[in-house]
């Protein structure tokens, strides 16, 4: 699932990854834009998908990446990756891999290493 | 089942993946269901089918019925992937609990969807939702089956379509109950009220003989306008159902009996068949053969298929 968390209006990129994953043969859930991390983590759990992709450009990943992992735990279902894609300053990426994000990608990571990271990573639970 | 959302979600990824374990759950199931109401709408992209559901979600609410929504979106035939974004006009009821919205793509297995689709309808009927709504893009033989198995099916579109009009005729015009004209605020909606109602029309022998005729409406979903009235119409066509057959049981109507376990036993013949043949290389060898001008299709798929059907 690609999700666009918070507030911010630019969803070029999330949609380029969706577009991305689709053509590696992935079944992708976009959720559109302006999600809280309620609305997401509830959205997942229906559709029982493998992985979450964050993506966010506004700043506010701090709160919101962590939020969606604290909630997926609350419900059980922590089996869920969740990774994130945006602008972020080098000093969060070790916090939000500490606060359960598996992986961080940011400007310059290629399509291909996004979609080849899930591949290797994610595996049908 | 009243509630476990997750075992829900999960139960229908595997009935999706065509786990062989499903089968057992299903059986039990079963029995729980044929009690939800189920609406089909359909047609082209971009109509506003999934503007129209959400709109639909937001009246059935207020009057405090449970809903689950399987919103169907087409694979890509190159990659097999498949973006699934009917959520995104939907995702406002995403916290509600009275609400389960869950996408399938249609994948492309053989008459794979109808089953799939029809056994996702069971495990929300027994779930206990009031009402499901299935929401597909109208094309193809699977998704017209899909619609097929709703009680109500709303064939939605909008005006300046000119020959899809003619497209839908050839299709799925016998499966529409209810015929509703959105964004009908713009240029050709007269034009298309025209077009639908002489093809109505075309059927007046069996309006005569107290068939149901379906009626065109008019809306604009993204204003929720025409959508109480849409509600309404369906539940008319609810009460016609009860008066003329066995109504909301309708799903356990013989001919739907018939028709579904027909369907059924085709998709299972072909899903045995291709297991016992994948990994044998015998359908390559086959192929092979054929190219090389030593058998002829028809020989070789006697080869094929006879013997796992226990026929000599």
């Amino acid at each position: 699932m690609v999700a666009k968390p918070g507030l911010d209006g630019h969803d070029r990129g999330a949609r380029i990854i969706a577009r991305a994953y689709r053509d590696a043969g992935f079944e992708v859930v976009y959720t559109g834009l302006h999600q809280t991390p309620e609305e997401i983590v509830e959205a997942a759990i229906q559709e029982d998908v493998d992985m979450i992709g964050l993506s966010s450009l506004a700043g506010a990943h701090k709160y919101l990446f962590p939020r969606v992992v604290e909630l997926l735990t609350e419900k059980g279902a922590e089996d869920i990756i969740v990774c994130g894609g945006g602008i972020f300053p080098d000093e969060d990426i070790e916090k939000l891999k500490q606060a359960g994000i598996k992986e961080i990608f940011t400007p310059g990571s290629s399509l291909e290493e996004i979609v080849n990271w899930v591949k290797k990573n994610v595996k049908p639970r | 089942m009243a509630g476990h959302v997750r075992t829900v979600a999960r139960l229908i990824r595997d009935i999706d993946d065509g786990l062989p374990e499903v089968r057992e759950v299903l059986k039990e199931l079963y029995p729980h269901t044929g009690n939800a109401y189920v609406i089909g709408i359909t047609g082209a992209p971009g109509v506003g089918k999934s503007t129209l559901v959400n709109q639909m979600l937001k009246h059935l609410r207020k009057g405090n019925k449970t809903v689950g929504v399987l919103a169907v979106d087409p694979t890509s035939p190159f990659s097999g992937g498949a973006i699934l974004g009917d959520r995104i006009r939907m995702q406002q009821h995403s916290m509600d609990e009275g609400v389960f919205i869950r996408s399938l793509a249609t994948r492309g297995h053989f008459g794979g969807l109808t089953q799939s689709t029809r056994s996702a309808i069971d495990v929300l009927d027994a779930m206990g939702k009031d009402y499901i709504i299935v929401e597909t893009v109208g094309v193809g033989q699977d998704e017209v089956d899909v619609v097929k198995s709703a009680h109500t099916t709303v064939i939605v579109v909008m005006p300046g379509m000119g020959d899809d009009i003619q497209a839908i005729k050839a299709g799925i015009l016998e499966v529409g109950d209810i015929f509703l004209i959105n964004k009908a605020d713009r240029e050709g909606t007269d034009r298309t009220v025209t077009d639908l109602r002489l093809m109505i029309e075309m059927d007046q022998k069996k309006y005569e003989k107290g068939g149901w005729k379906p009626p065109i409406l008019k809306a604009q979903a993204i204003f929720d306008k025409g959508v109480v009235e849409l509600l309404e119409e369906i539940d008319r066509h609810g009460r016609y159902l009860m008066e003329t057959s066995s109504g909301y049981r309708f799903r356990k109507r013989k001919d739907k009996v018939r028709e579904e376990l027909a369907e059924m036993v085709k998709t299972r013949i072909i899903e045995e068949v291709s297991n016992r043949l994948t990994g044998t290389g015998e359908f390559d060898r086959a192929v092979e053969s054929i190219v090389e001008g030593e058998l002829d299709p028809y020989t070789a798929c006697d080869n094929l298929v006879l013997p796992r059907l226990g026929i000599s």
